[in-house]
């Protein structure tokens, strides 16, 4: 599987890593250069400087022959713009965003981009804890 | 006409200006406080502080019973987002979005945008209309019917100069209903002979617009 992935911040590199390992071939965008070290030196795919909403930035990363595209970045907006390109202008099979805010996260459920929200996994995440533990003073 | 601006910079505060003078109910919507402070101390009471993006913020300003939603902020994907989520959850009837890529606009069409504005292309447009290339230059494009109203003007050069506009062959999906001679339109008949420094406005196709260069400026 190719898979692109816009975005190597924290999640993102950490994605890229996972799938590379998993032997899938992986380019990771980001607009920051810097941003590729959190890749570290072991990674095994292919990296590029650019902005993923730009259609000509997508097209010379290989959108299309992309399997998968996985949008990371710490914009809601920029995650649903990319996405919405990679789904619907270059027909990409797989394509996940990352939607912080919840509404925007059900509307674009809505219409048809299949969402993550770390900000609902992770008070769910947090609450499954501190409700779980049957802990607290009696 | 209810009308919600998104972006309070310098586009949203002009065109909220000028909406306001026209008489339109208008509420701008803007991040950065110290804008909106100058906005309401210009134009009133007609500016809500917070990120259009957010549904709780539109539906906050009434963004059910507006007409139309212009969004005019500098970044693409912000101005996308606010007009899909106008249109999709609160139905505004028509949302027109500020673009600074060009390459952009296709993409806004096909994603349910009704109007794109770039001024990228604008200032394209008008540095064409300075270049003397035989260039067909796109005046108004009606996306949705794949239709524009396009200007060329002949010159000497020109091989259909002195021939009647019969001549042409004009293909079905190309027509010119007017042409401008000496500064004063002439609607032209099947007989009306062109000459130098005609200007030709045409309606055309988008495939009936490189037919139409053939035709006026393809020697014979």
């Amino acid at each position: 599987m190719f898979a692109i992935i816009m975005g190597c911040g924290r999640v993102g590199a950490r994605l890229a890593n996972l799938l590379a390992d998993q032997g899938h071939e992986v380019t990771v965008l980001d607009v920051n250069s810097q941003a590729f070290w959190r890749l570290g030196p072991d990674f095994r795919g292919a990296t590029m400087l650019g902005n993923g909403i730009d259609v000509d930035v997508l097209r010379r990363a290989g959108i299309e022959r992309a399997d998968s595209f996985a949008a990371t970045t710490q914009g809601d907006n920029r995650n649903i713009m990319a996405s919405q390109i990679a789904k619907h202008i270059f027909n990409v099979p797989k394509v996940v965003t990352r939607i912080y805010d919840p509404i925007r996260q059900d509307t674009y459920a809505d219409l048809g981009l299949e969402t993550v929200s770390p900000t609902v996994l992770g008070a769910a995440a947090l609450l499954d804890v501190i409700t779980s533990q049957g802990a607290g003073k009696d | 006409m209810y009308a919600i601006v998104a972006g309070g910079g310098k586009v949203g505060y002009y065109l909220a200006k000028e909406l306001v003078e026209q008489g339109h109910e208008v509420l701008v919507i803007e991040r950065d406080g110290k804008q909106c402070a100058i906005i309401q101390e210009d134009l009133g009471d007609i500016v809500m502080q917070g990120d259009a993006a957010e549904a709780s913020v539109l539906a906050e300003a009434g963004t059910a019973r507006a007409d139309v939603i212009v969004s005019v902020t500098g970044d693409d994907e912000d101005n996308l987002v606010i007009s899909q989520v106008a249109k999709k959850r609160f139905q505004v009837p028509r949302a027109i979005a500020r673009i600074n890529n060009p390459k952009n606009e296709q993409i806004f069409r096909m994603l349910g945008i009704d109007a794109t504005v770039s001024s990228t292309e604008v200032i394209l447009g008008v540095l064409e209309q300075e270049l003397p290339a035989h260039a067909i230059v796109p005046l108004l494009r009606l996306r949705h019917a794949d239709v524009a109203v396009v200007e060329t003007v002949l010159d000497e050069q020109a091989p259909v100069v002195g021939r009647p506009l019969r001549d042409l062959n004009l293909p079905a999906e190309c027509t010119i209903p007017l042409i401008i001679r000496g500064g004063a339109p002439l609607f032209p008949s099947p007989d009306t002979r062109l000459s130098a420094g005609d200007e030709i406005i045409a309606l055309t196709t988008t495939r009936g617009e490189a037919r139409l260069r053939d035709l006026l400026w393809a020697p014979r």
